[in-house]
């Protein structure tokens, strides 16, 4: 039982950290230009099937551009989305968590219907329309991600907070003199970072699959960037003959996010049983 | 004696929750509103790449859109409030008619999938909590990650070629018969199997230790009629508020299953009028998902406050 505890975050851990590696080494491990086409060479398919070209090990696609190059470079983009996103909306869930949890009173009254209203907030409609009208860029669908999931942040925050701030230590560096805000940065947030970490790959993983969800809509990254979810729309005409090209992606996707929550479901086993402070 | 503070205090709670529901029903409605404000100018967006100023000068009039932001927002808040959300851009017909024609496929693919999401999620989770700590309960857990990682869209693309093309059980695409209803279903449950499969089971762990099933064990009652009627009759209440809470997630997802599917409702409806910039219908869907969320958390919350009065207290 414990072993395949371990077994479990063991492998999570090496998924997110083989997708870290090649999102930040893309560039040294793709084959080809993941963005070079190549009319005469389009769909062909990946090794292990029949007419497979060397040079291609995953084929390429409807343009003839490398599969998997473009693969590769779509591990930059997911995690880029995931972390960034998950930075904004993690500063904005965790400041408004705290000051509901540590102040309490209207303050948290008015955290508590925040966080209700943005839970009544339909997510993708909402995060469609704004790309739609902004205009679609990465930078706009981290910022709309970031600030419509931070809602799982604030929630554990704040009850986190409110646990945290009627111990001893705190009531201590009141006694001490300390200021308010030197109380909340050095004894409050300190000890509520560890079941914000578990929260904070959640939102990774969740990040990077509304990325891509949205990016298969048409109204998330914007062309010729290759995310993974672009490259399933892009490869939805051809999927009922070459059922590859949305395959391949898809996996990817599936792997890494199923990756990050076997990380995440893993730290907070080790919270529960104890085994990290 | 009791029953007056039991009245009083039911009153109370009913009344601070509505108040809740209502104030956030207005802040979606003044989100929804700036949401479509966004842009900058509506009417160069609803003229089109190609329009002249002076068709957008003509839009802009045609619209309203010249008149005060205020004004404009005011005036949508009371036709809103009566049920009217204006005329849409883009079919050219009221809003209000558009979206009712659509929401019954929208909340029938919703109850197919919540059905379909229990189906799975119930026995999944009664036997994880029965075999806690067990290979069979980490199992479990393992497929509730899987199901947590699975893209709904390339899922929705996966069965289609599968169970569609390759097995032909299923219609690929389209809003016919009830069949069209199955793989957008199996789609949508993926989403709220997770949650609902780890409530149960956490939900029967705690039942399966508290006194009664003591007491329960103690009379020498079979184990089937412990586990199915006291155990997971309380352990179900939580599950029924978890799952109007899935049911309103669930509504606001089918954006992306309908567009997958061509099934021709509130969510399909969303995604045209959002790639039409068709705002009025826009901002109707977004405030009409947002108050069947809130009705839905509301009546969960109710439903528990009459069922357990521990939960009235707080």
């Amino acid at each position: 039982m414990k072993a395949l505890r371990d077994i479990g975050l063991a492998s999570g851990a090496a998924i997110v950290g083989a997708a870290v590696l090649v999102a930040v080494f893309a560039p040294l491990l793709v084959p080809h230009d993941p963005f070079a086409q190549d009319l005469s060479r389009r769909l062909l398919p990946p090794f292990w099937m029949e007419g497979a070209r060397e040079g291609h090990l995953l084929g390429t696609d409807q343009l003839g551009r490398d599969y998997l190059s473009r693969l590769l470079y779509g591990a930059r983009i997911s995690m880029l989305i995931g972390i960034a996103t998950t930075v904004a909306s993690g500063l904005i869930g965790i400041a408004l968590g705290v000051a509901g949890g540590f102040f309490g009173g209207r303050i948290d009254d008015a955290v508590l219907f925040a966080i209700t209203a943005r839970l009544s907030i339909p997510l993708i409609l909402v995060a469609l329309a704004v790309v739609s009208v902004v205009g679609s860029s990465l930078t706009v669908v981290v910022m709309t991600l970031g600030l419509l999931l931070w809602d799982r942040f604030a929630v554990v925050a704040r009850v986190s907070t409110m646990q945290v701030r009627n111990l001893d230590f705190v009531a201590a560096a009141w006694a001490a003199g300390c200021s308010r805000s030197r109380i909340v940065l050095r004894e409050i947030l300190p000890n509520i970072l560890s079941p914000l970490a578990v929260v904070a790959t959640l939102e990774v993983a969740l990040a990077i699959l509304l990325e891509a969800a949205l990016s298969f809509l048409g109204l998330g990254v914007p062309p010729p960037l290759p995310s993974w979810g672009l490259m399933i729309a892009e490869g939805k005409d051809y999927m009922f003959f070459s059922p590859w090209v949305i395959m391949i992606p898809g996996v990817a996707l599936f792997v890494l996010v199923f990756g990050i929550n076997l990380l995440g479901d893993g730290l907070r086993n080790l919270l529960r049983t104890g085994r990290v402070a | 004696m009791r029953g007056r503070a039991y009245r009083s205090a039911m009153l109370e709670f009913l009344a601070r929750r509505l108040l809740v529901a209502l104030l956030v029903c207005a802040t979606v409605l003044t989100f929804a509103f700036a949401l479509t404000r966004l842009g900058g100018d509506l009417a160069i967006s609803i003229a089109g790449p190609n329009a002249t100023a002076a068709d957008i000068e003509q839009v802009r009039v045609a619209y309203g859109l010249d008149r005060p932001l205020p004004l404009q927002f005011l005036e949508w808040v009371g036709r809103a409030a009566t049920g009217d959300f204006g005329q849409s851009y883009f079919f050219k017909e009221k809003v209000s008619k558009l979206i009712f024609d659509r929401l019954p496929i929208t909340f029938a693919l919703g109850l197919v999938g919540l059905s379909i999401a229990l189906a799975v999620a119930l026995p999944l989770g009664i036997v994880s909590a029965l075999r806690e700590g067990s290979w069979t309960d980490r199992a479990i857990s393992i497929v509730a990650l899987l199901g947590q990682a699975m893209p709904s869209f390339w899922l929705g693309l996966v069965l289609m070629i599968t169970l569609g093309l390759h097995l032909g059980w299923l219609p690929i695409s389209g809003t016919g018969s009830w069949e069209h209803f199955v793989m957008p279903g199996i789609v949508l449950a993926f989403s709220a199997i997770p949650a609902l499969l780890r409530l149960t089971r956490s939900g029967m762990i705690d039942a399966l230790a508290s006194d009664y099933i003591r007491t329960a064990r103690a009379k020498g009652l079979s184990r089937r009629s412990i586990v199915l009627k006291h155990a997971a009759r309380n352990a179900a209440m939580p599950v029924v508020s978890i799952a109007a809470v899935q049911l309103g997630f669930m509504l606001g997802g089918s954006i992306v299953i309908e567009t997958v599917f061509a099934l021709h409702g509130v969510g399909f409806l969303a995604w045209e009028s959002i790639s039409k910039n068709d705002f009025p219908t826009v901002q109707a869907v977004v405030l009409l998902l947002a108050c069947i969320y809130t009705l839905l958390t509301l009546g969960a919350d109710l439903l528990n406050a009459v069922l357990d009065p521990r939960l009235r207290a707080s």
